[in-house]
């Protein structure tokens, strides 16, 4: 079953005067419980792929298609209520809530779908003990450490259970070695609830852990490989 | 609590020292407005009582157009057992007939227009205050004596002391010649320039004799306990003269349409102050809120990727202000009825207060009344133009782009 879905997208940014394409007539198909990386040097296109993909931003032309769903010509409101039900996002800079504790920062996608109190404070305790945040619930993101933080984000962002993960540079900020459980605590959410896993980077070290290795130049896929993952 | 609830709190405590400025105008503002709403309010309610209380009375039947018209033939038919009809129905004694006429008043040297009063001696001072204003001399005591007390004004014009005689000359009911002498029993100070000078008192029968008025009157004065009062004893009264009897039952206001004037004219010009006052608030929440909705882009950029709808932000946002609101608000009401109570027990004045106490009939020092009205209606305007001033840094969020708004540091 596809979970992405893009067809012949071209995204064009305008610098000053100079047009610069960000995605050039780019296609890719990704399987439900694929776990992707996209890897680029910097303005590779990888992260405009990624918020195309996440309804974040709209292609200037092409189609884009999440869970048999096409994207690209909803409205603002459509577009929410598709990544608050179906993508949950990681990102190179944890963004945290800073006034909200790590559980209330889990919570929170919950609260905003309207889940009920009771329902939220026990999925979020069980997914924090999960990603091992077992006793700092209650700390504010200000009182972690970096790979702290991203596991709460992770946590945010798998706490609905949604069928993608986006996840842009999220080892970037971190050591080798929490970047190294990190990435142990996606494959393991991949295997275990086959959410499908699209992840943004040019760390080699993330890129042993995918099961597919895309590689971009210039918003063009220049070579795509299915590979064995760590 | 509810996760949106505690967000919104926490984050206007994210910049405490911004919050409390906010808040502080707010604060102030309000106590601003309690006292002097309260002050104002106060001030009216006495205003309107004791010029009520001077002359007019709360309410008075009447022939139809005579407010308007007060000619001499529209008269009141048996207007002492009317009166005291409705002394006995009402249970009450602050009830008085009067008949008035003009006449000029002459003394051995000069004459002056004055307007006459027939009064009842034994039920006016229930009515009036101007009994209790003779300076010199005594007031008025028998229904049927020719005497007359006069203001000190018309006196010094006119010369007299008490003990002097007047002559007055005006026309009857009928339009034939009416004249008598009267002496001068008091001399009454009310401290109002047009009274002093212009009113003078004499017993109803005496007027009905020389003005032929067949125990005819024009007016029957009612007193109600208090302002509050004189809608109800109004209704009373109308359902007992009834409109059978061709009689109107006129209120403060159209007796003293002057004084309602007086009072919106003061009003206008506070309640611009305070529209000032509270438009600078309003300013200052706006700056406020735009300032952290500004410093907060980037994280609104995020939660709107996690799936948060535009318009849930701007829930937030006002929902952000319409705590500091309710912040200022609490704080405001209670600091500004605690100084408004302790100042209606102690009394308030200021320089030049005795002048427009004078005047209007006021106190020198005022004791302003605490209401709810008068505790409320300030800071709840102040908390709905803070609520206003908000829409619009809200509203800005619905154009915000979730990248766009990610990329901003």
């Amino acid at each position: 079953m596809t979970a992405v879905r893009c067809i012949d997208i071209c995204k064009t940014y305008t610098q000053g005067d100079v047009d610069i394409k960000a995605l050039d007539h780019l296609s890719i198909e990704i399987e439900k419980g694929e776990f992707v990386c996209l890897m680029s040097p910097s303005g590779g296109g990888k992260t405009t792929l990624l918020n195309a993909i996440g309804g974040l931003d709209i292609p200037d032309s092409g189609e884009v298609w999440v869970g048999g769903q096409r994207i690209d010509q909803m409205s603002k409101g459509e577009l929410a209520e598709l990544r608050l039900a179906n993508i949950g996002f990681v990102f190179q800079a944890y963004n945290l809530i800073p006034v909200l504790t790590a559980r209330e920062n889990v919570e929170f996608v919950m609260q905003v779908q309207g889940v009920r109190p009771a329902e939220r404070h026990v999925k979020s305790m069980v997914l924090l003990e999960e990603v091992g945040l077992e006793g700092l619930e209650d700390r504010l993101p200000a009182e972690m450490s970096g790979g702290q933080q991203q596991r709460v984000a992770v946590a945010r962002a798998i706490v609905s259970r949604p069928e993608l993960v986006l996840a842009d540079e999220p080892t970037a900020n971190l050591d080798s070695h929490t970047a190294a459980d990190l990435m142990e605590l996606f494959v393991q959410l991949n295997e275990h609830h086959q959410t499908t896993f699209v992840i943004a980077t040019h760390d080699q070290g993330v890129m042993r852990y995918a099961k597919r290795l895309v590689r971009m130049r210039d918003g063009r896929i220049v070579d795509d490989v299915q590979q064995n993952a760590a | 609590m509810n996760i949106v609830l505690r967000l919104a709190w926490r984050n206007i405590w994210r910049q405490p020292r911004r919050t409390w400025l906010t808040t502080g105008a707010m604060v102030f503002s309000n106590i601003l407005l309690v006292f002097m709403i309260s002050l104002q309010f106060g001030m009216y309610g006495l205003m309107i009582n004791n010029t009520l209380q001077v002359f007019s009375g709360h309410m008075q039947v009447q022939a139809p157009g005579y407010v308007d018209d007060a000619k001499m033939r529209q008269v009141v038919d048996d207007v002492q057992p009317l009166a005291a009809h409705l002394r006995e129905a009402l249970g009450s004694d602050t009830v008085a007939a009067r008949a008035r006429a003009f006449a000029l008043a002459s003394s051995e040297d000069r004459t002056y227009g004055i307007a006459i009063y027939g009064v009842e001696p034994r039920h006016e001072p229930r009515v009036s205050n101007l009994p209790g204003l003779v300076e010199h001399g005594r007031y008025l005591q028998d229904d049927d004596a020719y005497e007359i007390v006069i203001g000190s004004v018309l006196a010094r014009n006119l010369q007299v002391a008490t003990g002097d005689e007047l002559t007055l000359l005006g026309s009857g009911v009928d339009g034939s010649f009416a004249a008598a002498v009267v002496v001068v029993a008091g001399i009454f100070e009310s401290g109002v320039k047009d009274i002093d000078r212009n009113i003078a008192q004499m017993p109803l029968t005496a007027f009905q004799d020389m003005f032929y008025m067949n125990g005819a009157g024009h007016q029957v004065v009612i007193l109600a306990p208090s302002l509050a009062d004189a809608p109800e004893l109004q209704a009373r009264v109308e359902a007992l003269v009834g409109a059978d009897d061709g009689l109107v039952v006129q209120d403060w206001d159209a007796l003293q349409p002057g004084l309602r004037q007086a009072i919106q004219a003061d009003m206008s010009s506070a309640f611009f102050m305070y529209g000032i006052l509270v438009v600078l608030v309003a300013f200052s929440v706006l700056n406020t809120q735009l300032m952290s909705v500004l410093e907060r882009t980037h994280e609104f950029g995020v939660v709107m990727a996690l799936g948060m709808k535009p318009g849930l932000l701007g829930r937030i946002v006002l929902l952000e202000s319409a705590l500091m609101g309710l912040l200022g608000f609490v704080l405001g009401v209670i600091a500004g009825t605690a100084l408004t109570a302790w100042l209606s027990v102690r009394g308030f004045t200021m320089p030049g207060m005795d002048e427009m106490a004078a005047q209007f009939n006021l106190p020198a020092r005022i004791y302003p009344p605490v209401t709810l009205l008068s505790v409320a209606i300030g800071p709840f305007v102040v908390f709905v133009f803070t609520l206003l001033a908000s829409v619009y840094p809200a509203w800005r969020l619905r154009r915000l782009h979730p990248v766009e708004a990610m990329r901003v540091n």
